[in-house]
């Protein structure tokens, strides 16, 4: 008898809705500078900063296994990016936006190999030192303006209107844009040997993959996606400061997105960040309260249930909204007696 | 002169740096665990000490002895009590779990006390000086505080190579399950690791806050301090935390009299980056980290 | 009443299962060897009884009282000491710290540094050496003397002849005669059939989790034992 014929399918039908859906979702935010108002859309620009931001920590630390507590290093040089192009260099804000990613991975490049030859906790502390080095030189040097900080004037200049719809579909698109990044990153043969990586490291090396390039590119699109988003804020709020663009409270806000959604997933983020974002309006005093608050969950999370909510959800119902995972579909051999039938998909194996 | 004299202050400030660094070294010794909250559990030491002092009218000395005996018990209990639970083969989770924990001590701390800096009054001690030469003199406080730390080290080393409990960490070290077929507890001396790692810190915020100011978000600093201490003295080794801490505390200075006081930190950044370069594991490395 | 007992012992890692309802007594002063291929179960056995391993169901009797929820570093103080596989001496501590570390959690009785030297001279010149760079052979005298600083009642050898040189082998099972006429009760795990059917009194074959062949050695032929053994 001959083997069973099969496919590799990525989607099902679920996975179909589910598209449909997002994108109804998405056009549905696109259409908000229409008819909200503009603290509304200021406040959306910060939830999906914190969307993007969350799913390039979480690129990071849950598919590469490199925690980083030093992210803010590139979402500080995002928004002096965005000050240096946009208000020095001359060119359009919005395009600064952009080009000030480039200048992060433009940093995160000589940087990599350097704090590669930590590991775990000692790489963390090394991407902490890093940003810490960035901070002190942006911060000591008059020109960027030292521990005042500027205010981006390219983009204050920008006519209201054009400033505020224009910065909401900019951050929306950077939210869209980080999850797909992810999505199509984890489809590719990066994302496979992440995957590799991530079960086990040893072997993964000894099929071919190599380790330190895989670890480099994520690292780069990780500081590209901060970059951005460090643009986005300050294009938000018109100021860039050394203390707030480099605070190590950006780091902690991602992690506790990542750890409360679910570190590992691209929906994980997703679910935080409503969580996070829906916390943070309604404890409306922004303070230390707050912070402690987030610090004793994002334990209680990481102890008790370190799969996070979506990874709770992921289990106990067999759900996963985005088809990353590759699925075995067998179809049945043509009968011999009748003439070859189309292949139908007999039974099913899920192959992660 | 002028430049001995800021060499010199850099190496005993380095004393300091290496006590901050001796207990995240061994924990990580131990357990292969990195504390991100080190800093901040010296840090607080510093308000306890701060506290007794206020509400006690304990003298400074009474306040910080009784400070570490305090500070010794928090760290067993924290270890057992949560740490232990977030250790396995998972990388991730004590990174992640003690971050959280930086936060809520700082935040905790802010609460309490407020974000003003403090200092912890010591009298006429801090301002000392020893005259060695015509040009050249040492402040008895800081001679102190490194004399302080190389005893410390001294009898950490001596413990871990002479006594029976110090072997014992040792053999935790080397591997886990074996020790525990020698009858060895791991938990108990996992516990007993942060412990004391947590009492010397302890140590090391009080002499921090007699020396200067101190304020809640201080504790992530000296972390980073500690870390280039143990990284640039090669991991395993305890009194390669002594040098890397020397190496700091003189890049520091050095870099601070050179090119002015916001620039030292910087310099001891560089200077550590740099050795990550050219020489990652360290000037004493015993151990070699996969 | 039996030094070991074991009752229906199940062993699962995850969802694998190394044992299957496994039974069997050892008695005081008896030199019991289990034998079997790979993946035998063999070593799963011998830390399960060690407490490394717990039986998902079943008993474990220790002179007639159920160990199974017994932490592993108490099973020292009450007189049960393995050799792991894999002889996982302490690297970073000396030949002589090492069996010095055997007594932390021991009991008291006959055996000290003196005497474990006494059975394994080739250590004498080592004593001061790091553990790391003993040979093969070194470091397994090296385990089992460091085992029996803690006085053991029940002493757990696990593949004490993987990896070495035949002549290295022959010292080993030499020493381990000495052992036998001390009265210790001694449970060996071998894949190496002939040299443990030479000290042992009783032997039981494993199979994938099951013992196939149980009994004297005397009283088994080697084509029982091989038909046991490869599961003919």
């Amino acid at each position: 008898m001959s083997a069973p014929d099969f496919r590799v399918a990525r989607s099902t039908r679920m996975h179909r809705y589910v598209l449909v859906v997002s994108v109804l979702i998405v056009a549905a935010l696109a259409s908000f500078p229409l008819w909200a108002q503009v603290s509304f859309l200021r406040t959306m620009v910060t939830f999906f900063t914190l969307l993007a931001l969350g799913q390039m920590w979480n690129l990071l630390g849950g598919y590469a296994g490199l925690i980083s507590v030093g992210q803010q290093a590139y979402i500080g040089l995002g928004a002096y990016g965005l000050w240096l192009i946009g208000d020095v260099i001359g060119l359009h804000p919005f395009v600064a936006v952009i080009l000030a990613g480039v200048l992060a991975v433009a940093v995160a490049l000589p940087v990599a190999p350097l704090i590669f030859r930590l590991r775990g906790g000692y790489f963390a502390i090394g991407t902490w030192v890093v940003a810490e080095v960035v901070r002190l030189v942006v911060a000591n040097i008059q020109a960027t303006g030292g521990g005042s900080g500027k205010t981006v004037i390219s983009a204050a200049r920008l006519p209201i209107d054009t400033r505020i719809s224009g910065t909401y579909l900019l951050a929306l698109f950077v939210a869209v844009g980080s999850v797909l990044l992810v999505y199509f990153l984890l489809r590719s043969r990066l994302g496979l040997a992440l995957t590799a990586i991530r079960d086990n490291e040893l072997a993964a090396q000894s099929s071919g993959v190599n380790i330190f390039r895989a670890k480099l590119y994520v690292y780069l699109i990780s500081a590209f996606g901060c970059g951005v988003v460090g643009a986005v804020v300050a294009m938000n709020l018109l100021r860039i400061q050394p203390a707030a663009a480099f605070s190590i409270n950006w780091t902690a806000y991602a992690l506790f997105i990542v750890v409360i959604g679910g570190l590992g997933t691209i929906e994980g983020p997703i679910i935080g960040a409503v969580i996070y974002f829906t916390l943070l309006q309604s404890l409306s005093q922004y303070g230390t309260t707050y912070m402690l608050l987030l610090g004793v969950i994002a334990v209680v999370m990481a102890t008790k249930a370190p799969r996070g909510i979506w990874g709770f959800i992921a289990k106990r119902w067999d759900l996963h909204l985005f088809p990353v995972r590759r699925r075995l579909v067998l179809e049945e051999p043509p009968k011999p007696e009748s003439p070859a039938a189309a292949g139908t998909s007999g039974p099913v194996a899920e192959a992660s | 002169m002028d430049w001995v004299n800021v060499a010199i202050q850099g190496i005993l400030l380095g004393g300091l740096y290496a006590l901050f660094a001796t207990g995240l070294a061994l924990v990580f010794g131990v357990m292969r665990m990195v504390n991100l909250a080190h800093g901040d559990l010296g840090i607080l030491a510093a308000f306890v000490a701060l506290f007794l002092v206020q509400s006690l009218h304990l003298g400074v000395m009474w306040s910080g002895l009784l400070t570490i005996v305090i500070m010794f018990v928090v760290g067993y209990l924290l270890q057992r009590g949560l740490l232990n639970f977030t250790l396995g083969s998972d990388d991730t989770r004590p990174i992640v779990v003690t971050f959280g924990l930086s936060i809520i001590i700082q935040n905790g701390l802010i609460m309490w006390f407020s974000a003003d800096s403090q200092g912890l009054d010591a009298g006429t001690i801090e301002n000392i000086s020893v005259r060695i030469t015509d040009k050249l003199s040492i402040g008895w406080y800081p001679l102190l505080v490194f004399l302080l730390s190389i005893v410390v080290i001294a009898a950490l080393q001596l413990f871990l190579n002479r006594t029976k409990l110090g072997r014992a960490f040792r053999a935790t070290s080397d591997d886990r399950e074996a020790a525990e077929l020698m009858g060895i507890n791991n938990r108990h001396i996992y516990g007993l690791a942060m412990a004391i790692a947590l009492a010397i810190v302890a140590l090391a915020g009080i002499l921090l806050a007699v020396r200067t100011t101190f304020d809640p978000t201080q504790g992530p600093f000296r972390l980073i301090y500690a870390f280039e201490a143990v990284i640039m003295g090669g991991m395993g080794s305890i009194w390669g935390t002594l040098i890397g801490g020397i190496v700091l505390g003189v890049s520091q200075t050095l870099g601070s009299q050179a090119f002015g006081s916001g620039w030292g930190i910087l310099v001891g950044h560089l200077v550590f980056l740099t050795v990550l370069a050219v020489r990652p594991s360290g000037f004493f490395a015993k151990t070699v980290t996969a | 009443m039996s030094v070991l007992e074991l009752q229906e012992v199940d062993v699962f890692y995850g969802d694998f299962q190394a044992l299957f309802k496994v039974s069997f007594k050892v008695e005081e002063g008896q030199t019991f060897a289990c034998i079997g291929a790979n993946g035998g179960g063999k070593s799963t056995l011998l830390r399960t009884i060690a407490g490394l391993q717990r039986p998902t169901s079943g008993k474990v009797l220790f002179h007639g009282d159920p160990v199974d929820q017994v932490p592993a570093h108490d099973r020292v103080g009450m007189g049960i000491a393995l050799v792991p596989e894999g002889r996982r001496v302490f690297p970073s501590l000396t030949v002589f710290e090492n069996l010095q570390i055997g007594a932390y959690g021991g009991r008291k009785g006959d055996w000290n540094t003196d005497s474990v030297m006494e059975l394994f001279p080739l250590l004498k010149p080592l004593v001061k050496r790091q553990a790391s760079s003993l040979s093969g052979g070194e470091q397994q005298a090296l385990a089992i003397g460091r085992a029996l600083m803690a006085n053991p009642q029940l002493l757990l050898l696990d593949e004490v002849s993987l990896g070495l040189a035949p002549v290295v082998i022959k010292r080993i099972y030499e020493a381990m005669v000495h052992l036998v006429d001390t009265g210790t009760t001694i449970l060996v795990v071998e894949q190496d059939v002939q040299h443990v059917l030479t000290v042992a009194d009783h032997v039981a074959c494993f199979l994938e989790g099951r013992i196939s062949l149980e009994g004297k050695p005397s009283d088994l032929s080697s084509e029982a034992i091989t038909a046991a053994y490869f599961g003919m």
